[in-house]
């Protein structure tokens, strides 16, 4: 393992649109907010941006578009798909492409009008190729494949859907701590169990949220990163894995890839699980949650269930997951991964406000992509991780 | 110019003759004769589903068509629902060793259980729809 990743690049910038409804809006203009937004909490002006990494499941030219629309032309352009994990797995090709240096300012980003093009034309955003042996018998996508590893979980390890709806009530307790969250209403566990089920055994509030949105980082080197305004955000490790595209080809639906890209990045970040301060897991349904919690090292495969028991990875709990309030209760555009690296970097700019976890130096993402196919984690630190 | 497009032409002409029936389309001209079929690796024996041109255990390019035995046991389930109705969506590990999605049909689609020893026949899912491998359970008679 190559470990000259490890602390070479920092996140520089990072920038939102607003959540929710932005009718009036195209994804590629809240793109485009989001990076204008990026680029000037960095301190940075287009100009210099010669990286950009995006991705979205309508636009096929997705990098040409945002750079032309930007007025830049980068050296390094990627708009590589393998769905929402993809914006981590962009931090592997940014930071080797600056360490390697291809380029010096790279931008991630996405932007979303998933909603709004629901609400107006009934069209949801999906990859137009799916999965053929599967598609025909008509599995309710993407939310089957999810509702599968659950059934398997539950019958293998004795999971209930008591223990997934923890997972959405801790969630919507992170989110009411968080102004810009999406649903910020109180939730009960016993709501979530009388929820209609949408595909057994996951119930409408198993499933994360559709919101437009847009999102942006600014990546550069360390050395350029602490002569910046804002605190370097430092990337410590990052790994990428992949078992299957379509779910019937997953070997063990109890087992993500997520075991494969969390090795990969703490061994890059020479760290575990045990000195991660703050999480954030792609929890587009709630057995998400679980999964990469087994996955990565924060309980046994299997105890999954109980370690989310009784507000552990709430507000106030042992394991602080989500702490934005999820693709469940936060936002979820799509794709989300991007999300999680802008959670993990006000973490760590201990700028999070009332969900701020106090003295968070080490940050873990982990992007799921397609139907638990794409698996990308990523570990960040303060200065003094390094 | 003009022999370029004459040769294109006789390539042209010559395609219907020379085209190599690809494992996708050879899987749906079974189906289609009301038959489910497996490939076979030659060089490592492994069983192969869905379709492909090599082994994705091996490498190989070597695969031979078998007839499937069409017994499997429910590897998961569940139970999409809309508008009032639902329908079953399975994972079946076949007895030769691949996993493949299907529906679990003449039984209640919650009724589908992790474990259930199910059979394969080639059915449709809507009227006029394409041939499809489907699943029943296998009752006390078949077993």
């Amino acid at each position: 393992m190559n470990h000259s990743l490890r602390g070479s690049c920092a996140v520089a910038g990072i920038g939102l649109t607003d959540f929710g409804d932005l009718p009036g809006r195209s994804a590629l203009e809240n793109t485009a907010e989001a990076v204008h937004s990026a680029l000037t909490d960095a301190g940075i002006h287009k100009s210099e941006v010669d990286a950009l990494f995006t991705s979205n499941f309508p636009d096929t030219f997705a990098a040409l578009h945002l750079a032309e629309y930007l007025g830049v032309q980068p050296h390094v352009l990627d708009d590589t798909n393998i769905g929402g994990a993809v914006y981590v797995s962009q931090l592997q090709h940014a930071a080797a492409a600056i360490q390697a240096g291809l380029c010096n300012v790279a931008v991630i980003a996405m932007g979303s009008n998933t909603r709004s093009k629901l609400k107006q034309q009934g069209i949801i955003d999906g990859p137009r190729e799916l999965f053929p042996y599967e598609d025909e018998y008509r599995p309710k996508a993407p939310m089957n494949a999810y509702a599968l590893a659950a059934a398997r979980h539950m019958h293998q390890y004795g999971t209930t859907r008591e223990h997934l709806a923890e997972i959405a009530v801790a969630a919507r307790a992170w989110a009411q701590l968080n102004p810009r969250a999406i649903r910020r209403t109180p939730l009960s566990i016993a709501e979530v169990m009388a929820a209609p089920m949408v595909c057994d055994p996951l119930s409408a509030m198993d499933c994360c949220l559709i919101a437009d949105a847009g999102a942006a980082v600014v990546l550069v080197s360390a050395d350029r990163a602490r002569d910046l305004p804002q605190s370097p955000v430092y990337l410590l490790g990052v790994g990428v894995a992949t078992t299957h595209a379509g779910i019937s080809q997953m070997p063990d639906l109890t087992v993500t890839a997520s075991v494969e890209s969390g090795k990969r990045a703490y061994d890059m970040a020479g760290l575990s699980a045990r000195e991660v301060d703050v999480v954030s897991l792609y929890d587009a349904f709630t057995i998400n949650t679980l999964l990469f919690l087994e996955d990565l090292g924060f309980c046994p495969k299997g105890e999954g269930g109980n370690f989310v028991s009784d507000g552990n990875i709430a507000p106030g709990g042992g394991l602080p997951v989500n702490t934005n309030g999820g693709g469940l209760s936060c936002v979820h555009p799509g794709m989300y991964g991007l999300m999680l690296i802008i959670e993990a970097v006000e973490q760590l700019r201990h700028a999070a406000g009332e969900r701020q976890i106090p003295g968070a130096e080490i940050a873990l993402c982990n992007g799921n992509g397609g139907h638990l196919s794409s698996q990308a984690t990523a570990i960040f630190g303060t200065s003094s991780s390094l | 110019m003009t022999n370029q497009s004459q040769s294109h032409d006789q390539e042209q002409a010559k395609q219907p003759a020379q085209m190599d029936v690809g494992p996708e389309k050879k899987f749906r001209q079974y189906l289609s004769e009301g038959s489910f079929h497996l490939q076979r690796c030659d060089q490592c024996r492994q069983h192969v589903f869905y379709p492909r041109l090599l082994c994705p255990h091996c490498g190989s390019m070597q695969l031979t068509w078998v007839p499937a035995s069409g017994r499997a046991t429910v590897y998961s389930t569940s139970v999409p629902r809309s508008g009032g109705s639902s329908y079953n969506i399975a994972l079946v590990d076949l007895e030769e060793g691949p996993r493949m999605m299907t529906r679990v049909v003449d039984v209640a689609p919650e009724d589908v259980t992790i474990g259930m020893p199910v059979t394969a026949f080639i059915g449709t899912i809507e009227p006029n729809g394409e041939p499809l491998v489907l699943f029943r359970p296998i009752s006390g008679d078949d077993s």
